[in-house]
């Protein structure tokens, strides 16, 4: 049975992949190496994964105004997350995906989930983001 | 959202491709954020000026080529190199052509290259009241903590976007009901020497950053007599170490003349007091060089003034930057052009320190300069400069730069609260 969670949409757009989760915040400039998608901050719990194709949940962003154009990076080369998951979405973290659609045509399906429902995500599952429909479905049974 | 006429004819491309994409973008934002509706700024500071990415350049290109203009006085933040002097700074060719790829599109969009992260000290500067677009973490947090402007803390891109259609969504720190303190935090047990020395600020700062977060607070204790260069550098450091957008500091900026102005009447969620302890403790935490060898010294974090300068001029009369020390002054090209004009600048030249203009020094071109420890005056830099570069780094005030400067070692004086 899937388990489907309900959230609020941040950015338009539906994908599918494995999830990448972390309980702790990201800052893309400086966190995140715009050329290769890997996180490259020593002190973060994923340092060293890589967030290319991947549904990536983070509680929220932190971090420089620059975010915004990390994520507008991701996209041009290649090396973007499939969807995010957020808790809360503050306004610079948003722009990205944003701008991205509007000026670009490229999409970054973005969602917020309720806390309670953010901690029901775990590394290494296939979930759906489906913006438009504000939710997200996390697929096959729960190991 | 509630969209004026003239704001649908742009929508629907009346009034051409780049206006239209730019407000499409300013609404969707403005939707997420629960604005109701959008608002005229009267100026614009672009914070995708540093060469970072090729998107950014890209995206600075897009915008002329669909006929974008500034539809508003619009000035430019740092850029990653100084535009005049990048031989002498080692800037590699590759990066010197991003960067004026990225002037050419601001300058045809009709910016004002300023080319500077301290806009309020020179150029387009807003007044108390006034709504601004702003981005720059601590440009915001001085336009709206010291001079009482009103902007959003504006990311990457939207800043731009904002600049074409001249218009924001109406919410955050432009309204008043965003504007009052939530924390009060009181600086407790300095003497009047320590509140008088311009190295205490910084560090409030960063202590200010880490205790209020995203939330507006009012700093008590400050003397009304402080130097503007001081909380200069008190804004940049609250910016690196909290996302504060706004403070108040009490009985200096405009909107705090008493606790009822900025409380709103109200008692404050959450009190803390900053010790004399407590900034040597931070002063510790910043501090990352291990021996006392320094062979980079940057001071100019955020951009020095005028003021700054004839400070330095006293320092480094009669001195000599040590032949192993890259000393550097970060400026802005409207400053650089006062200090042309006096004897100043000729006499700063032959001591052996080089005056940049344009650059950030946190952008400094890492691939042509091996460092092994640097100093400054600024606890934005030093918090920056050893997370995203690896360079450890001292931290002290603008005599103990010149000192290690001219040494070669650091010197750290004993500061009034230690």
């Amino acid at each position: 049975m899937a388990l489907t969670l309900n959230g609020c949409k941040i950015a338009p757009g539906r994908a599918r992949g494995e999830l990448l989760v972390t309980a702790e915040p990201i800052s893309f400039w400086g966190g995140v190496d715009p050329a290769s998608g890997r996180i490259i901050d020593p002190r973060h719990e994923l340092f060293g994964q890589e967030v290319c194709g991947k549904v990536l949940a983070f509680p929220y962003g932190k971090g420089s105004s620059t975010t915004s154009l990390i994520i507008l990076e991701l996209l041009r080369v290649g090396k973007a997350p499939a969807a995010i998951i957020n808790v809360h979405t503050e306004p610079i973290l948003a722009t990205g995906p944003v701008v991205s659609r509007i000026f670009f045509g490229w999409s970054l399906p973005m969602i917020t989930l309720a806390e309670k429902d953010f901690k029901c995500l775990s590394t290494g599952r296939q979930v759906v983001v489906d913006a438009d429909s504000r939710m997200v479905q996390i697929e096959g049974e729960a190991p | 959202m509630h969209l004026s006429d003239e704001e649908k004819e742009i929508l629907d491309g009346g009034q051409g491709e780049a206006r239209r994409l730019a407000l499409a973008v300013i609404v969707e934002l403005g939707e997420l954020f629960g604005a109701a509706e959008l608002m005229a700024v009267s100026q614009v500071h672009i914070d995708t000026t540093v060469y970072m990415v090729d998107s950014g350049v890209e995206f600075a290109e897009k915008c002329v080529q669909l006929g974008g203009r500034f539809a508003v006085p619009t000035s430019l933040n740092a850029s990653a190199i100084d535009h005049f002097r990048w031989q002498e700074y080692r800037v590699p060719p590759e990066l010197l052509e991003k960067c004026r790829r990225l002037e050419n599109a601001y300058v045809a969009m009709g910016a004002s290259p300023t080319w500077t992260c301290a806009p309020y000290q020179q150029g387009i500067i807003p007044r108390f009241g006034q709504q601004i677009a702003w981005g720059e973490s601590n440009a915001i947090a001085f336009a709206n903590s010291i001079i009482g402007a009103r902007t959003n803390r504006y990311g990457d891109l939207m800043d731009i976007c904002a600049g074409i259609v001249g218009r924001v969504p109406r919410f955050g720190l432009h309204l008043d009901e965003n504007r009052r303190a939530e924390l009060a935090v009181s600086l407790e047990g300095f003497s009047q020497d320590a509140l008088a020395a311009d190295a205490l600020y910084p560090l409030v700062g960063f202590l200010l950053g880490e205790i209020a977060g995203d939330r507006v607070a009012v700093l008590q204790g400050v003397p009304p007599d402080v130097k503007i260069d001081a909380l200069k550098g008190l804004s940049a450091a609250a910016a690196s170490s909290g996302a504060v957008g706004l403070f108040h500091v009490l009985g200096v900026t405009p909107e705090a003349q008493n606790l009822q102005m900025c409380l709103g009447g109200k008692k404050p969620k959450a009190t803390y007091v900053i010790t004399p302890k407590k900034v040597q403790e931070a002063e510790e935490r910043l501090w990352t060089a291990k021996g006392d060898t320094v062979d980079m010294v940057a001071v100019g974090c955020p951009h020095f003034s005028f003021a700054e300068f004839i400070e330095l001029g006293r320092l480094m009369a009669g001195k000599r930057v040590h032949d192993s020390v890259a000393f550097w002054v970060y400026t802005s090209r409207a400053v650089y052009g006062w200090l042309e004009n006096c004897r100043l600048l000729e006499s700063l030249k032959n001591s052996g320190l080089l005056v940049l203009t344009d650059a950030c020094p946190l952008q400094y071109p890492k691939k042509t300069w091996d460092f092994s420890a640097a100093f400054s005056n600024s606890a934005k830099f030093v918090n920056y400069c050893y997370s995203q570069t690896g360079l450890p780094v001292g931290y002290g005030s603008l005599a103990d730069c010149v000192e290690s400067a001219v040494s070669g070692k650091i010197s750290r004086r004993r500061l009034p609260w230690r």
